[in-house]
């Protein structure tokens, strides 16, 4: 294990940049998700970090080693990729011992570190098998023990679950991080589903456009988003767009919603209102709307087992106004599309973010 | 499965006559002694011609060093081609498939202008390895570029770096083994052409086993006929060892 530091890193494709002068810092034994859109950088950053790409920019330090110029085959990092790389040609035993071979280890040490491994990740009995006679999952996780038999300093995935049926997929993400905790190996998990980054890190690292906009816990990203883009882009969010006013926000229609107390210092500016689906609560319209609630049109109203979610329409806010609410489907009978319905929150659960950082982002 | 109809059987009927029947009339006439008797007299007086057995290994010399320029040349090409400069593709494809565009006849016109060289190389039959590698370019390459894509190159190697080993390595442990059937489909590609090959060897003046068919149907027709049917086994036996390599080829990559 051992820390990881990048600074300053950039690159650029023929006058596009893929990654602005981004900064991160991990700690030992952390894991990380770099989490964002298709062609946010993710990867790229992933690849600079392992040596496959050089930065225009910057550099990568391992463990207070700067390791820049170094080829991946010097970094003593482990990496597992997208597409299925075992060698084909090679038992999941001789795939996992394919490091300490070329390091030069004794055969017994070869064959014994890579047995202990493909036991952690529940294949010892498929040691024989070739890559061909092993499903996607297996694949991966002897793709994994085969990472991990180098003792890396740094564990780098590259979306190994993407390729992968749901139900494997998440056993999959468990076990990594049941082996990650086991092996205290600092690791770098590349993904764009934001459920899997939030479910296995330590902290997730939101990318767009080449830059990092929050790195954070994961109850930190979904609770207190630095932006609205990481707002959009993490869980679900009802967006209601208004003026500060103290500690609350009015909207187009004149509606004063109570908001937190910080909002007080952006007082005077366009905001925009994040509200998250679990924190509205629905009432049948019964002729008035109480102060700090909004009157809306049950939109759609969609079964998720416990969880009905209903979407929101707000007549009287413009359209791309919106809301979501969560409620328990034994109460979602009297939530029907077409229902007037009036909506309310707790004042500490919307997070308000001024439109200049909304439209910059 | 849908069932193979009357119409498809016929199809496959007709084809297989097209191909056998001709095959069947040489096997045949080279039975034929004359008179309505038939026997192996035409291969027994082959066994005895005394330029047989060196023109045959002229050959097989000829389709291993066409083979061996294939391995050491053409497969290293191909595989940094893939690896570091995959935009020179379209030229690599190209040059694959000039073979097909030039007769031969203007290929060796040109060709013997061209080569110049020490006796050693243009003094010996090994001077045909030179534009026998061309010929047998278009089936090589097309072979080698198959086993190629079905590794994905670039990920394994990325993959064998990530673990500490070099280039040489990697090339060494993984990517030849990997393309092995690739490998061994191409070289029995090219030795079947080498095998069959006469234009190059009889206007350049060297005795190989296509040119000695030549020259014995001038004189003895059943004895040719018999020279074809072991050109036709030599080179089924090779075609067999593409069939069979390619079933290893298939299991490959992917996943279950």
């Amino acid at each position: 294990m051992a820390t990881v530091e990048a600074r300053g890193v950039s690159k650029s494709y023929q006058g596009r940049t893929v990654l602005a002068s981004l900064d991160l810092d991990m700690g030992e034994a952390e894991l990380i998700c770099l989490l964002g859109p298709s062609g946010c950088g993710k990867t790229t950053l992933l690849r600079i970090i392992a040596g496959f790409i050089t930065p225009d920019t910057g550099t990568v330090h391992v463990g207070g080693r700067d390791v820049t110029a170094l080829p991946p085959a010097a970094r003593k990092m482990g990496m597992v990729f997208q597409a299925y790389s075992l060698f084909p040609n090679m038992t999941a035993l001789d795939n996992v011992r394919f490091g300490p071979r070329v390091a030069g280890q004794a055969k017994t040490e070869q064959v014994k570190r890579a047995g202990e491994l493909l036991d952690l990740v529940g294949l010892a009995q498929h040691r024989d098998k070739y890559p061909h006679q092993m499903s996607g999952g297996q694949q991966q996780r002897v793709a994994l023990a085969r990472a991990l038999a180098v003792r890396p300093d740094v564990l780098l995935l590259d979306e190994p679950l993407s390729a992968l049926d749901a139900k494997v997929r998440l056993q999959l993400r468990e076990e990594i991080r049941r082996i990650q905790r086991e092996t205290k190996v600092t690791t770098v998990l590349v993904t764009h589903d934001q459920e899997e980054a939030l479910s296995i890190s330590d902290r997730v690292a939101v990318m767009n456009g080449g830059k990092l906009l929050q790195v954070a816990t994961p109850s930190v990203i979904y609770r207190q988003p630095a932006d609205a883009f990481v707002a959009r882009f993490i869980g679900l969010a009802g967006i209601l767009p208004g003026v500060a006013e103290g500690a609350a926000v009015r909207m187009s229609n004149g509606t004063i919603l109570p908001a937190d107390a910080a909002v007080a210092h952006q007082s005077g500016r366009s905001v925009e209102m994040f509200l998250r689906p679990e924190h509205v609560r629905l009432q049948r319209m019964n002729g008035h709307v109480p102060p700090g609630a909004l009157a809306a049109d049950v939109q759609e109203a969609t079964f998720l087992g416990s969880l009905t979610r209903v979407r929101l329409r707000l007549p009287e806010l413009p359209d791309h106004a919106g809301l979501w609410a969560d409620m328990p489907s034994e109460h979602a009978a009297d939530f029907a599309p077409g229902q007037r319905v009036t909506a309310h929150w707790h004042e500490t659960s919307p997070h308000v973010i001024a439109v200049e950082a909304a439209q910059a982002s | 499965m849908r069932r193979f109809g009357l119409a498809g059987w016929t199809v496959l009927g007709l084809a297989g006559l097209y191909f056998i029947v001709p095959l069947l009339m040489t096997v045949s006439f080279s039975l034929w002694q004359g008179h309505g008797n038939y026997g192996f007299d035409a291969y027994r007086s082959l066994l005895a011609r005394p330029n047989l057995l060196p023109s045959l290994i002229v050959s097989i010399e000829l389709g291993l060093a066409t083979c061996a320029a294939i391995v050491l040349l053409l497969a290293p090409a191909m595989i940094f081609m893939h690896l570091y400069a995959p935009k020179l593709r379209p030229v690599f494809e190209f040059i694959a498939a000039l073979p097909f565009v030039v007769p031969a006849i203007a290929l060796v016109a040109g060709l013997s202008v061209l080569f110049t060289g020490p006796d050693w190389l243009i003094g010996t039959p090994f001077y045909l390895t030179i534009p026998y590698f061309f010929l047998a370019l278009p089936y090589a390459y097309r072979a080698i570029d198959v086993g190629i894509r079905a590794i994905d190159l670039t990920t394994l190697t990325e993959a064998g770096q990530s673990l500490g080993a070099s280039l040489g390595q990697i090339i060494r442990m993984v990517v030849l083994p990997s393309l092995r059937p690739a490998l061994i489909g191409s070289m029995l590609l090219s030795f079947a052409v080498v095998m069959g090959e006469f234009t190059f060897a009889n206007v350049l003046l060297f005795h190989t086993f296509a040119v000695l068919i030549n020259e014995v149907g001038q004189n003895a027709p059943t004895e040719a006929a018999a020279l074809s049917t072991l050109s036709f086994l030599i080179t089924w036996g090779a075609m067999l060892g593409v069939l069979m390599v390619g079933r290893g080829n298939a299991q490959l990559g992917g996943a279950r």
